[in-house]
């Protein structure tokens, strides 16, 4: 099966999980189950040529020139992590369907899984770093709705929103050095960047590359001092928390310190910070875990201890030791999401995970004792558990390490780690299974049905078969991948076997195995001591650097914003016109090469009328009425000078757009104060004065400093002007603009005013459906009323116009293409006639004979525009490209046809549809009771005259 | 003579809208700068009709049309805005 389609299934597939829940839970659950299945299958049916040493690639140029392909390759490391993820994703999905209980929303969670699902296998697949980077924040996103899937618990939502600062903000680190890591290798294909280990390492961004990549890897992967988030991800439930913190997420940044070991490890800078931070993190996870009493706090820390184990053996930046560092990540995944799942079956049963109130289960539960019994003892290291092979291989390997010329910091560290690993989970085990049995459970504890307990048994099936048959299990799996991380080369040689004879790692084992039995002994002691040290607490200290950050960005945006209009737009005019001053003191001015026309007396008048209508606005602007007509004033002034200037496409939409502007401004004006109160002082209004005075005159000046001369670059109208009637067969320029030349923009135009309209309405039902309608209901009115609300004329006229208006409407549309005119004009007309019908009659006299719902009117706009542009397609051309003829009907004359007439049709409905939608949502703020009159006119001579109703009876 | 004409017709119009403008700037009533604005629009649709007129051109008469259907649905808002408050009831 192709790469693309194993990454691609679990996105399609996170469809079905979502709508197959109305189907009911198995349905759902059986769904994501296959959808995983068939990617496993179709990443087995890859095994052969992987264990071949072939390497699987697919390749598609997606966005070649910002070096975007998405090219997937399939290599030993990439099969065990992609086997891993869909795998142990098997067994999740299974998990989780008895897990969940019937209140959760199962399809949600299953889409979410695959989501996540998808994201990690993408990472794991690509052969492109920029494609990796995307998937890496997939997983980040994805696994944030996942970990804060029980939103009405507060500890989710926080866990969530933690895992996600600390991951994204990693995630955005790794962005930049994998930039610099693409730079300095001029390609940001892995292939390509993996054969280049001299060039990188001797780059001088080596430093700054590697260590903004160690952060997202860090992050992602809990290591320290970033470690704080896992445990506060395990808020989400069990399922989750199995296969995040087991198999995939956080082995996700393991997975590409793996991936860049080839190119980055092997220096000094590497071993230091690698490693150390891997042994600080292994130490620091093992020794809180055993003071933990939350079973999957417990968990968490154990996890975190083990990355470390495994970031250790990678900053080691030895051959063998990376070996090492993939076989213990396969068996950790094991036993950790069976130990998880296990947590997860006791928490279910018993409806307690604290370690305190449990005891004695193992009799109560046979089933689930056996199960976390082996993980358990794999995850302390004992024979003949897997967890035990990989433990004593990395001994060795810490045993014959220096850090800073100490031969024993090292392993006594490590013996340190592996002694309180092997303590908690010995305590995993004698705190929760032996001891007497209790009557004080917070439920009757047995074991569950056998679906819950499937999952975790096949995992410590496998996790005894490589313990007793490594070789013949794991053995090419292991070799393929570790191949995969040297990359290329001889692999070193290891044995994956139990007994190794008597080495200094056997004894190190023994004496952590005594070890930890008599640190279990002491442990009540022991926890009073630790109780008794003060500790900081990270969600504190993350709580309060987060609490900065926001009130520092809050200061900021209030400094320059404080939800002043007028503070807002003082700063910005400053801020443009002292950039627009420098450029003038410090640029070169042309000589005029343009001479300016004697303006005629008209233009004059009309200019008079435009400046006195703004000095008006100025003096008049705290009447907001009066200001509304002075508007119009302008809005007529710039409608005529469209039309002087010969741009009479533009003068029909100011029309039109003005009438529609004010009616919107007058629905708005109905809620608000009619006056704007006086609360600035004289000084500011003096500043403001002049800061508006300068930007004024400065873009005056601009605009005739650029009239006076010739364009510096050639201007694309000529293109437009010969190419309109050749290419796009229609003689005005401007309507050809709209649907040809630019019909791309166009459509993402009407799309966004259609969701504008939309989210007006949206906004409209929402406050509707607040306290907000009881005000409003209750309203009364500001300003007496006259008594006649339909009146009579008004109606007449606006019933008479109204076929008028249409028919006008449907000319304008039909010419607009070689004359002005267009759908978007005729949109507006059609819109305004179908507004005075509202205005006239009456909100509900109009509703009612409006049958057709707006947002249908809206969506068949896009609709139509969309599939003229795809017709475009059956005549092998690209989206939008038009097409013209000529017909010849007679007695008809003979006419143009073009397929841009059905796109302008797309968009004068789309125009229609969002005008009316927001003018209506707006004046449905208004409704009272009482207010829908049974008739359209309220005073109807015909209706009150008797002798026309007895004319009718007769 | 007919350029004559249009010359003497723009000028009368040029000043009716000058006057229109004191009226807005100056009328005491709301109303009555309603109606000096609805005024304006007429003159303005003279005035588009005299420049096509001028020119011997037609282009200009679909934009005097709209605003002849459309100029008045502005003044029908202003004033049922002045008389009801609520313009779609």
């Amino acid at each position: 099966m192709s790469l693309f389609l194993i990454a691609a299934l679990p996105f399609l597939g996170a469809v079905f999980p979502a709508l197959l829940i109305r189907a009911g839970r198995n349905a759902s659950s059986a769904s994501a189950g296959a959808t995983t299945f068939l990617a496993l299958l179709g990443l087995l049916v890859n095994a052969p040529a992987v264990f071949r040493g072939e390497v699987v690639t697919a390749r598609f140029d997606w966005l070649p020139g910002l070096g975007l392909n998405a090219n997937f390759y399939l290599d030993g490391l990439g099969f065990l992590f992609a086997g891993l993820i869909l795998g142990i994703g098997l067994l999740i999905i299974l998990y989780a369907r008895f897990y969940l209980s019937r209140e959760d929303p199962m399809g949600q969670f299953y889409t979410y899984l695959l989501l996540f699902q998808g994201a990690m296998v993408g990472i794991v697949l690509s052969d492109n770093i920029l494609l990796l980077l995307i998937f890496w924040e997939l997983t980040s996103l994805s696994s944030f709705l996942l970990i804060g899937y029980w939103k009405h618990l507060p500890a989710g939502r926080q866990g969530a929103r933690m895992a996600l600062a600390v991951t994204g903000s990693g995630g955005l680190a790794m962005i930049a050095g994998m930039l610099i890591l693409g730079n300095v290798v001029s390609s940001y294909d892995l292939t390509v960047i993996l054969q280049n280990k001299e060039l990188i390492q001797a780059s001088p961004y080596y430093m700054p590359a590697l260590i903004l990549i160690l952060l997202g890897a860090f992050t992602k992967s809990a290591q320290f001092p970033f470690h704080f988030w896992l445990p506060h991800a395990m808020a989400a439930p069990t399922p989750v928390s199995a296969y995040l913190h087991s198999a995939t997420m956080v082995k996700a940044g393991l997975f590409l310190m793996a991936r860049m070991w080839p190119v980055l490890a092997g220096t000094d800078a590497w071993f230091y910070i690698v490693a150390t931070t891997g042994l600080i993190t292994m130490v620091l996870g093992a020794v809180i875990a055993l003071f933990k009493d939350d079973l999957k706090a417990l968990l968490a820390f154990s996890t975190v201890s083990h990355l470390g184990l495994i970031t250790m053996l990678l900053g080691f930046g030895t051959k063998i030791a990376a070996v090492v560092a993939v076989f213990h990540i396969i068996n950790h995944a094991t036993f950790k999401a069976a130990l998880f799942m296990s947590a997860g079956i006791i928490d279910h049963e018993t409806h307690t995970r604290d370690i305190k109130r449990l005891g004695g289960l193992r009799h109560l539960m046979p089933v689930t004792f056996v199960i976390a019994t082996v993980a358990a003892l794999s995850m302390a290291g004992i024979p003949p558990l897997n967890g035990f092979l990989s433990k004593e291989m990395m001994l060795e390997e810490a045993v014959h390490t220096t850090w800073l010329n100490s031969p024993y910091l090292v392993p006594g560290v490590v013996l340190i780690a592996a002694l309180f690993s092997a303590t908690y989970s010995f305590r995993f085990i004698a705190h929760v299974f032996l001891g007497p049995k209790r009557d004080d459970y917070p439920a009757k504890p047995h074991d569950p049905g056998v679906g819950m307990w499937l999952a975790p048994a096949i995992l410590v099936t496998l996790v005894i078969l490589i313990g007793l048959f490594s070789k013949a299990i794991v053995g090419p799996l292991v070799a393929v991948a570790s191949g995969a991380v040297i990359g290329g080369g001889e692999l070193p040689y290891y044995s994956l076997k139990i007994w190794h004879g008597f080495t200094p790692a056997l004894y190190m084992s023994i004496v952590a195995t005594v070890g930890a039995i008599v640190l279990l002994s002491v442990h009540g002691r022991f926890e009073q001591i630790w109780n008794a040290i003060p500790r900081p607490e990270a969600k504190v200290i993350f709580d309060a650097i987060i609490g900065g950050m926001t009130a520092l960005s809050r200061k900021i945006t209030e400094g320059l914003h404080n939800r002043s209009m007028a503070r807002y737009s003082a700063i910005f005019v400053v801020f443009v016109v002292s950039l627009a001053g420098y450029a003038y003191y410090t640029g070169t001015d042309s000589v005029p090469t343009r001479i300016g026309i004697e303006p005629g007396i008209m233009p004059i008048i009309g200019w008079i009328c435009l400046m006195g209508a703004t000095i008006c606005l100025v003096v008049f602007h705290h009447n907001r009425f009066v200001s509304l007509v002075l508007v119009g004033v302008v809005g007529l002034i710039i409608s005529i000078g469209f039309n002087y200037l010969s741009a009479p496409d533009l003068a029909l939409t100011q029309i039109s757009v003005e009438v529609v502007t004010i009616i919107l401004l007058l629905l708005a004006l109905n809620f608000m104060p009619k006056e704007t109160p006086w609360e600035t002082t004289n000084e500011r209004r003096f500043r403001d004065v002049i800061i508006a005075g300068i930007s004024g005159l400065g873009v005056g000046g601009l605009i005739y400093a650029l009239m006076m001369r010739d364009f510096a670059f050639p201007s694309i109208s000529e293109f437009h002007l010969a190419n309109s009637y050749k290419g796009g067969g229609g003689t005005n320029v401007v309507n050809v603009i709209l649907v040809d030349f630019r019909g791309f923009d166009t459509f993402g135009e009407i799309i966004v005013l259609g969701i504008a309209a939309l989210v007006i309405y949206a906004l409209t039902e929402a406050v509707l459906g607040t306290r907000v309608r009881a005000h409003l209901l209750n309203r009364k009115p500001d300003m007496p009323q006259s008594g006649d609300a339909h009146p009579l004329m008004m109606v007449v006229v606006t019933r008479v116009m109204m076929p008028i208006a249409l028919m006008v409407a449907a000319y304008i549309f039909f010419r607009g293409h070689n004359l002005p005119g267009g759908g978007f004009i005729a949109g507006l007309i059609a819109a305004i006639a179908f507004i005075m019908q509202y205005m006239a009659s009456g909100f509900s006299w109009a509703a009612e004979r409006q049958k057709v719902f707006y947002h249908g009117i809206i969506g068949s706009g896009v609709l139509i525009a969309a599939i003229t542009g795809m017709g475009a397609w059956l005549n092998g051309k690209p989206f939008l490209t038009s097409a013209f003829g000529y017909i010849h009907w007679p007695p008809l004359e003979e006419f143009e046809w073009a397929t841009a007439m059905g796109f302008d049709l797309g968009v004068f409905l789309a125009v229609v549809g969002a005008v009316m939608l927001a003018l209506e949502s707006l004046s449905r703020f208004a409704w009272q009771p009482g207010i829908a009159s049974e008739h359209a006119m309220d005073i109807n001579p015909a209706r009150d005259d008797d002798e026309i109703d007895e004319k009718k009876e007769v | 003579m007919i350029t004559y004409a249009i010359y003497f017709t723009f000028s009368c119009f040029g000043a009716a809208l000058l006057m229109n403008l004191y009226k807005i700037a100056t009328a005491k009533g709301v109303g009555d700068k309603v109606l000096a604005l609805d005024t304006m629009v007429i003159n303005a649709i003279a005035l588009m009709i005299l420049y096509g007129l001028s020119l011997g051109t037609e282009v200009f008469f679909e934009a005097a049309m709209i605003i002849a259907m459309l100029g008045f649905v502005s003044t029908v808002a202003y004033a049922r805005f002045l008389l009801r408050g609520n313009i779609i009831e």
